[in-house]
């Protein structure tokens, strides 16, 4: 089962001839991905590296039958790439590009409502269903098939703690990466939500970051909700206010938004807190136990 | 990116936002010129820096002759103005901004930010103008009053009237407010702004809305569409080495720790920051080197950490995806090598190729504690800059 993706997902790259594009949609396809085309304007009806290519996302999903869509477009252009697969009802579209300017993103986000797409992302890892469907630019090898759900706004740490896993023998059901930007397509509840339904899921490790109120919002989803046991990490205990720390979205602005504050309302919900982000593996053993 | 009020000045005349009449100045005599330009029987002489709470640090002052504006341009030039959001040690003023003075007849607030939470541009007000607007937000919430705006309309009348009515205004006075905000909003979307506060926004004696006081925050993602903006960085304001820095792909921040920091990724910069300090560390810096580090990026990332004579150890920290181990292993050694590098050095590596990269450090006959895993890491580094001191 598992969630957003699996063996039945039918991948487009947008982006595809591109360096970085070329790059992660043959580490997907390694993987076991069904990679099934790519998008770049001016190349379509060519062949990349045994991939048809397309000029446009219709195009693309009318000839292919592609249901999710992974965007390598650099960040000038990429908003205007997500929206076109929205208007084209691409089903899944998970953004991996860094740095879209806010204003772009805030008209992303208006066209995702009452739309018929999910948008994960952007400034994400991307999503990874494993031994099934890898979307995105995280290392495969460190997975393993499982019953823990993983959601984080940052790749690394995200890396770290499926590691973690893996090296207890804990297998992860899908890790979302719901990336570092204050404007995203998908929030942590709409994920949880997904996990919560999901019988392969069996308990969640939640990673967050100083910065917004996303993490607050999903503790009190967690506890009024959720069923299932969730671990999580706030990155950013140490940072110091007003200072953007590597993601966009990484900025304490308020009371609210520090790492001790949230620690505190996820704590007040119920949710198992990991101090250290070196203690996230022990912690999710200690809660599948109970 | 942050602009002076004299710059967001210059920006707010461009979206039709009334402003009071004033000129910029780098000498009392320079200042002395630009307040005689100016019809107006008082002048305030205003401290450029990129921070609030000036008034509060002695660096704003009404003058009432051209002597009183040529002795406070005296006074405030080259002064180091200390504000709450300046830190202790403040900042060095370099320019003052010469202005007319205005009768106010009230004092109201006014900003646009991003509500993360709902994805929209928010207008904020307050009748409480002039007061630190988070102390407002904290002690009397129910003095803010906001308007998202929806991205497909922008801004609309109505959207103005709510606000207007909403700060008590009528008559003439809300309708100069309403174009007030439509500006505004214009020069906040078209610009790419983070943040737009005006505080104080102040209604006059004479019927006049406008700008006191602004403050202009830019999307350092959307500058590449703003070379107008770009021209107006005040590199004397930013840190020398977060600006080298970010020449090469590299994000770091300086913080008034000991332990050096070189990690790969935001997130994973952060969580060993905070393993430090739960360990009883105190981090120097924040880095992270990015996914695409090459060897160069790697010597970069260790000159900077280098820079700060605080650092009594580094510790690095690799997650290991896209990035291959060998890669940062080689870049590690000669950076160690080329800098002759003198304090501990402590490296974590993980992930793709790691057992090549931990062979690359263990026969570079540097003198480098492998750790192995991230806890260990923290520790030995903790250690390693305690028994250094």
């Amino acid at each position: 089962m598992a969630i957003l993706i699996n063996r039945n997902t039918r991948l487009i790259t947008i982006g595809l001839t591109g360096k970085q594009g070329t790059f992660h949609t043959l580490q997907s396809r390694d993987y076991g991905t069904n990679v099934v085309g790519g998008v770049t304007p001016g190349k379509g009806g060519t062949i990349h590296e045994g991939i048809p290519v397309f000029n446009t996302a219709y195009e693309a999903i009318k000839e292919t039958g592609a249901n999710a869509a992974m965007v390598f477009v650099p960040p000038a252009f990429a908003a205007d790439s997500i929206i076109e697969c929205i208007e084209a009802e691409m089903p899944l579209i998970i953004a991996i590009t860094e740095g879209i300017p806010i204003q772009d993103m805030i008209k992303v986000k208006a066209m995702l409502k009452g739309s018929k797409s999910r948008l994960i992302g952007p400034n994400c890892p991307g999503v990874i269903t494993p031994g099934e469907c890898k979307i995105g630019i995280m290392p495969g090898h460190i997975h393993m098939p499982g019953n823990v759900g993983v959601i984080s706004r940052s790749g690394t740490l995200t890396y770290e703690a499926v590691f973690q896993l893996t090296q207890r023998e804990i297998g992860q059901s899908t890790c979302v990466g719901i990336g570092g930007d204050p404007v995203n397509g998908t929030n942590f509840i709409d994920i949880l939500e997904m996990f919560e339904k999901d019988p392969d899921t069996k308990a969640v490790i939640m990673i967050g970051e100083i910065g917004g109120t996303a993490e607050t919002e999903a503790a009190r989803w967690i506890k009024k909700n959720m069923t299932k046991p969730v671990v999580s990490f706030i990155a950013g205990a140490a940072a110091p206010k007003g200072k953007r720390m590597g993601h966009a979205g990484a900025i304490i602005s308020g009371e609210d938004d520090s790492a001790e504050a949230k620690f505190k309302v996820l704590q007040e919900c119920g949710v198992t807190i990991a101090r250290s982000p070196a203690e996230l593996g022990q912690k999710v053993s200690e809660v599948l136990k109970k | 990116m942050n602009v002076h009020e004299y710059q967001a000045k210059e920006l707010m005349r461009e979206f039709g936002i009334s402003v009071l009449k004033g000129g910029i100045a780098n000498t009392p005599a320079e200042a002395v010129e630009v307040a005689k330009k100016l019809d107006t029987k008082v002048w305030v002489v205003k401290a450029q820096i990129h921070a609030g709470g000036r008034g509060k640090g002695g660096g704003v002052k009404l003058a009432k002759t051209l002597e009183e504006v040529e002795k406070y341009a005296k006074e405030i030039l080259g002064m180091q103005l200390v504000t709450h959001q300046t830190g202790p040690e403040g900042k060095k003023v370099l320019k003052v901004l010469i202005e007319q003075g205005c009768d106010i007849d009230h004092e109201y607030y006014c900003g646009i930010v991003l509500d993360r939470v709902t994805g929209q541009n928010t207008f904020m007000v307050s009748i409480e103008g002039g007061m630190d607007i988070e102390k407002v937000a904290h002690d009397t919430p129910e003095k803010i009053i906001k308007a998202h705006i929806n991205p497909a309309t922008g801004f609309t009348p109505a959207v103005g009237r709510k606000l207007g009515y909403a700060l008590g205004l009528k008559g003439e006075t809300l309708n100069k407010a309403i174009k007030f905000f439509d500006g505004l909003y214009k020069l906040y979307t078209q610009k790419d702004c983070s943040i737009a506060e005006i505080n104080p926004l102040v209604t006059t004696k004479t019927g006049d809305v406008l700008a006191l006081d602004g403050k202009l925050n830019f999307d350092d993602n959307a500058l590449f569409r703003h070379p107008e903006i770009e021209a107006m960085r005040d590199v004397t304001e930013e840190s020398a080495q977060e600006l080298e820095a970010g020449k090469f792909g590299l994000s770091y921040i300086s913080l008034d720790g000991n332990i050096g920091c070189l990690v790969n990724g935001a997130g994973l910069a952060m969580g060993t920051l905070d393993i430090l300090k739960i360990h009883g560390g105190t981090p120097a810096n924040f880095l992270d080197v990015g996914g695409g580090a090459t060897k160069e990026t790697v010597q970069k990332a260790f000159s900077i950490i280098l820079e700060d004579k605080n650092v009594k150890a580094i510790l690095v920290n690799i997650f290991g995806g896209i990035m291959k181990c060998d890669i940062i292993a080689n870049g590690v050694v000669d950076a160690a090598k080329e800098l002759s590098l003198k304090v501990p050095l402590i490296v974590r590596l993980e992930g793709t190729n790691v057992a090549l990269g931990k062979k690359i450090l263990s026969e570079s006959g540097l003198k480098i504690t492998a750790a192995n895993d991230l806890a260990d890491a923290a520790q030995k580094a903790v250690a390693a800059a305690k028994g250094a001191k």
